[in-house]
This record gives C-alpha cells, sequence and structure tokens, in this order.
C-alpha cells in the first residue's frame, strides 16, 4: 500500500503566542509535530503493520522541519520529503495545497492521511483542497478507519456525532483527536531514523514559480484576544440570583 | 568546542520526556509512599529500547551513546528519582559488566534479553563488610571440577528482587602477592542455593527496589566466570566509573525538578502583597541553583562524552558524580526552604527530592569516596 502523510510543524502546544510588529513570533518557541498530524502519522504506520507497504511523509515548511520529519520517521515512517516555501511571499493554505498537488501529481497513492486542523492557523483546509485538486473523494475528521479489498470504511465525528462512511481508494482523510494513541518513537526508532532517506525539494524541483503558488489571501493585521475580564459572582437568593442574571444577560451583554 | 546536541539525543529527551510526563509522573506520589517498584513501567521502558540504550543492536540494544544515555536518565529523574535509579542500575550495573568483560556468548544469553527489557540484572557487589572497601570482600567462589560454588551475602543490591541474572563479585583465590583475587561471576537469580529478601525500608528512592542476596552452595558452570580472573577488581571499578556518570545524570534531573518547582512556586506565592520571586533573598537562592545545575550538566555530559571518545575519565566522572549529587542535595533543600510550611509536605514533591537525592550521595561511592578517587587521579 502506498500510504502518504501531510505534516506540518507548528508551535508546541505549551508555548505563549507573543505578537511583535503584527506578526506572531517564534523566537526561542519550541516546535511539534502537529497533534493532528500525529494521529496521521500513527494510523498510517498502522496500516502499514498490518496491510504492508510504504509510509512516505510529507511536509511543506521551513529547512528547519526536517527535525520533526525525523521524528516521524523515527516513530517508523520510511521515507520523507520536505518541501522548502522559504521563497514563497504571500503563503497560505491555497499556496501549500498548491504545492502539495504538483508533489503528487506523479505519485501512486492508495491513501493520504492529514491532521483535521493544525494547532496554529486552524483552517483545516489543505487536505481537502489537495484531495479536490487531485480529484479523489476525501473524509474529514474521521476518528476509526478500517481498510479491506480496497475499500474503506470509515467513522467520523460529526459534532460529537458519529457517521459511518465507505469509500473506495485511493481516498484523503483526515484525523481527528480520538482516532489512535500515538506512539513514542523508540529508541531504536530513533537511532535508525538518520538512515532513513529524507530529501528536500525546491518548489523548481516540481516545475513551480513563486507566483504561481502565491497566496490568495491577505493579512490585514495580527492582534491578540482581549484579555479575559475577572467574572462576577451573584449574591442573595437563588431567586433572586437568577433575576439579576436574566437582567444582566438582557441590559449588559445583551444576549438575549 | 560544540556544545549542540545531535538530532537523535534531542529527539531522545523529547520521547524520554514525553514518557516520564505521560507514563511516569501521574504514578511517583504512589511509588513512593507505598514503596512500589514499578515493574511495568519497566516493561514499557523496555519496549521503548530504553534499558539497550547503549548497547549495540546485534545484542539487542538501540545502539546509543552514554551522553544519550545520560539525558535520559536525567529526563527519567526529573520526575521520578525512584524510576531512574532502578533504570541507571539496571543499564550501568546490571547489564554494562557483561558488555564490557563478557564473552560473545555470555552477550548472547545474558546481556540480550536485558538490553531487549525482557528481564533486568543486577551486581552484586557491596556485603555487610566490604563497600566502597571491595578488598574486604568475604564472598567466596572455590572452583571444583568444571563448577564454581559460591557462598556469602550481599546486601543492598539494586533491583535485587526483580533481577533473573546477578553479577556477583567473590574471591576466587590469591595472587602471586598473596593478596586475594576478587572476581565477577554471573549467576542466574533461580540457581539452587540463591535467596534474595526485600529487607529494607528506605529514607528515599523508596519504589526502587533493594535487596539482600544469600549465597549458599550456589553451583555455576566455570564459563560464568565474568572477563580476566585476574583482573576482577579493576573492571568492576571501570563499571563504576561509568556507573557514576549514571548517578550524576540523576542528580542532575533531580536538581532540575527542584529549582523547576521552586521557580514556579515562588512566581505564584504571594506575601507581603508580592510574589515570592520578587523577594531578593529568593531570587539568589534560584540564582544559584540555576548556576549550579547547568555547571553540574556541563561536567555530567563532558564525563559522557569523554567515554563515548574512548578517553580517560575516572576523574570527571567522579567530579561529576560529586558536583551534581551534591548539587541535587543543595537545591531540593532550597526548594524546600522556598516552599515554606508547604514544601514539608508530601504533596508538594520537593522533600521527596531531597529523600531521593540523599541516596545519590552515597550510593556507588559516598562522596568522600569520589573526594577520594579525585585525590589519587591527582597523584596524592
Amino acid at each position: 500500500m502506498n500510504i502518504f502523510v501531510l505534516m506540518k510543524r507548528t508551535f508546541d502546544t505549551e508555548e505563549k503566542i507573543v505578537v511583535e510588529n503584527s506578526r506572531v513570533s517564534d523566537d526561542g518557541v519550541e516546535f511539534i509535530i502537529n497533534p493532528y498530524d500525529e494521529f496521521a502519522i500513527e494510523e498510517a504506520i498502522k496500516l502499514k503493520e498490518e496491510h504492508g507497504g510504504e509510509v512516505t511523509v510529507v511536509t511543506v515548511g521551513e529547512e528547519e522541519a526536517e527535525k520533526e520529519l525525523r521524528t516521524a520517521l523515527a516513530m517508523g515512517a520510511d521515507k520523507a520529503y520536505l518541501i522548502n516555501n522559504e521563497d514563497v511571499e504571500n503563503y497560505d493554505q491555497s499556496s501549500t495545497s498548491e504545492i502539495l498537488a504538483a508533489f503528487f501529481k506523479d505519485k501512486e497513492v492508495d491513501i493520504i492521511l492529514g491532521g483535521n486542523v493544525s494547532n496554529d492557523n486552524g483552517t483545516g483546509q489543505v487536505g481537502p483542497r489537495l484531495a479536490e485538486k487531485l480529484a479523489i473523494p476525501y473524509v474529514t475528521t474521521i476518528v476509526g478507519l478500517e481498510i479491506s479489498d480496497r475499500k474503506a470504511t470509515i467513522e467520523r465525528d460529526v459534532e460529537g456525532d458519529q457517521e459511518t462512511v465507505e469509500v473506495e481508494l485511493p481516498v484523503l482523510v483526515t484525523a481527528q483527536q480520538g482516532l489512535n494513541e500515538p506512539r513514542y518513537p523508540s529508541l531504536p526508532g530513533i537511532m535508525k531514523a538518520k538512515k532513513k532517506p529524507l530529501e528536500v525539494l525546491e518548489l523548481d524541483d516540481l516545475d513551480l514559480d513563486e507566483d504561481e503558488v502565491e497566496g490568495l489571501t491577505e493579512t490585514v493585521d495580527v492582534f491578540l484576544p482581549p484579555e479575559k475580564q475577572a467574572g462576577r459572582i451573584l449574591e442573595g437568593e437563588v431567586e433572586e440570583q437568577v433575576a439579576e442574571l436574566v437582567k444582566l444577560l438582557r441590559t449588559e451583554a445583551k444576549v438575549i | 568546542m560544540d556544545f549542540e546536541l545531535s538530532k537523535e539525543q534531542e529527539m531522545t529527551r523529547r520521547m524520554v520526556r514525553a514518557f516520564a510526563e505521560n507514563k511516569i509522573k501521574p504514578r511517583t506520589l504512589d511509588i513512593d509512599k507505598k514503596a512500589q517498584f514499578p515493574k511495568d513501567l519497566f516493561d514499557e521502558m523496555g519496549a521503548l529500547g530504553l534499558l539497550g540504550l547503549p548497547f549495540p543492536e546485534k545484542y539487542g540494544g538501540s545502539d546509543g551513546d552514554t551522553l544519550t544515555y545520560a539525558i535520559a536518565v536525567e529526563e527519567i529523574g526529573r520526575v521520578c528519582g525512584s524510576t531512574g535509579l532502578s533504570y541507571a542500575a539496571a543499564v550501568s550495573l546490571g547489564a554494562s559488566p557483561i558488555y564490557y568483560f563478557g564473552t560473545e556468548e555470555q552477550k548472547q544469553q545474558f546481556l540480550t534479553p536485558l538490553a531487549k527489557g525482557e528481564t533486568l540484572g543486577a551486581f552484586g557487589l557491596t556485603e555487610p563488610n566490604a563497600g566502597s572497601d571491595a578488598g574486604g570482600t568475604q564472598t567466596t567462589a572455590k572452583l571444583e571440577g568444571n563448577d564454581y560454588i559460591i557462598n556469602g551475602e550481599k546486601c543492598f543490591i539494586t533491583n535485587a528482587n526483580y533481577a533473573s541474572i546477578l553479577t556477583v563479585t567473590a574471591v576466587t583465590g590469591k595472587d602471586a602477592r598473596g593478596k586475594n583475587m576478587i572476581s565477577a561471576l554471573l549467576v542466574p537469580a533461580d540457581t539452587p542455593g540463591v535467596t534474595i529478601r526485600n529487607a529494607y525500608d528506605k529514607m528515599g528512592v523508596r519504589g526502587s527496589d533493594t535487596g539482600e542476596i544469600f549465597l549458599d552452595n550456589v553451583r555455576v558452570p566455570k564459563e560464568n566466570l565474568l572477563g580476566d580472573p585476574e583482573k576482577g577488581f579493576k573492571q568492576f571499578l571501570y563499571t563504576l566509573d561509568g556507573g557514576r556518570i549514571s548517578i550524576a545524570a540523576l542528580g542532575l534531573g533531580i536538581a532540575q525538578a527542584s529549582l523547576e518547582r521552586a521557580l514556579a512556586y515562588a512566581k505564584e506565592r504571594k506575601q507581603f502583597g508580592h510574589p515570592l520571586s520578587t523577594f531578593q533573598a529568593i531570587q539568589f537562592k534560584l540564582a544559584d541553583m540555576a548556576m549550579e545545575i547547568e555547571l553540574a550538566r556541563n561536567m555530567v555530559y563532558k564525563a559522557a562524552w569523554l567515554k563515548d571518545q574512548k578517553k580517560p575519565f575516572t576523574k570527571e566522572s567522579a567530579f561529576a558524580k560529586l558536583f551534581a549529587t551534591e548539587t541535587a542535595f543543595r537545591a531540593a533543600n532550597q526548594a524546600i526552604q522556598i516552599h515554606g510550611g508547604n514544601g514539608y509536605m508530601r504533596e508538594y514533591e520537593v522533600e521527596r527530592y531531597l529523600r531521593d537525592a540523599k541516596l545519590l550521595e552515597i550510593g556507588e561511592g559516598t562522596s568522600e569516596v569520589q573526594r577520594l578517587v579525585i585525590a589519587r587521579q591527582l597523584g596524592c
């Protein structure tokens, strides 16, 4: 089975976001594999263990993403590609999907797995956009996956409910929390990762021009949400409190 | 000079930290309070390749170096001293002597299951009348036909109750000058005549197993002699040099945990209307802790690096062990002080750091013995 995983390098979930000069500063920030992509990597390795084949992890990003790719290789992926996007000036999700579409043009694919969203921009667009461009079906927010006879039976999370979908391969799926529990890379896995192939590609290698992949969106401003105000505790008998609460919701919060 | 860790070392730190935070941390209070050896965690660590970290793949190891191993011990020690100590002892004392001095057959038979984490090993050196004074060893091994018959008693042996293979030191004869020759022998724990007892109620590292071993006419084939019978003494000195790096790394982990806890508490706890961390008396304590920890880290990593470069490291591993473990004790003590009354309570964990750190100033050569080792290296 030809199994591909789309991976993004993102801020560690414990990092504090600092905005400087209208952009998010990455000074001294720890990076990790986007947690949703980690579910995708785990699922890909499980598919390989069950059905055989090869797991290839692809990322579009900066050189530093090699570290996260090596971690994926240490977990058990077989090879990795880093597509360098540093030359693209105005970059967004349409750029990533355009670049990935060019990458997949000559690839034989049975399944592509990605995270449902990234924990930084959180748009959830790259997977579906890529599937559209490759003209293959896609299923998002999956929490269960079984494959037999080139047919995938997929459980997906629909706002707390579950839906079961059957789809022919090739297919693109995006992973939701609950799909699996990602493994730790084992020590032998870590030591072997350095010998596994990791290829760095430039846009040129994909016959792409920087202008072709310029983003379609424009960032006007970047700012942090307002600081949370202190709450207020109502006092008195329960009935008085309820009356007071309803009044405040009407007059102050203006939500009812 | 290059202070950068390799990608593999970074990745290992990240993996071990995640494992320690997610799997060990939720249980540390229990491990200490109930003095329960967390056998299941060692099974998981074995599956991750941690127990075979510094051994070659062909013996079931992970092919890592000493520095990577030190980082792993540091990260486990940062979360749980008990688990850290048993881990360090399993690798440095249980498995390493077989790797350093074993024959090919001994490595295949005894090292491989240890490196794969299928079972644990223990190193029986200390006796009621012989610790750092290894020359005082009273256990004997007499050759009778093709077997050694071993008699004696060992005490304070880490992981003994969970070990399936024991490396035991014993007097095997006298050398040309009439001095006792001390050799090491491999003794499967299920050999008739071996009795292992859990006899201790310890101050710290309570979840790390410690046992007494009694050897009563224990018969092992003479092929179970480990290494050169005439150089047994030198061999375990080398083993202890390596072990010191891991105990130093464990001290580093406990010291780091002490600083992190103390710093977080000092920033949160308010007195006289201000966080503790705004008071100079507290700031100076934290500054000293951070400085000593970084110095200890440099020394521990350097000793590990020297060993990996196959350069002499006896003096440096003694420096590292002495300084890192005393740093751990001081840092834990100051962490309690910064926590005030809360620090004396078990749930705040810093009191455990102090109890655990105290063992590190004693085990695998007391601080005084480290100073002796250093002085001898200086030519005294």
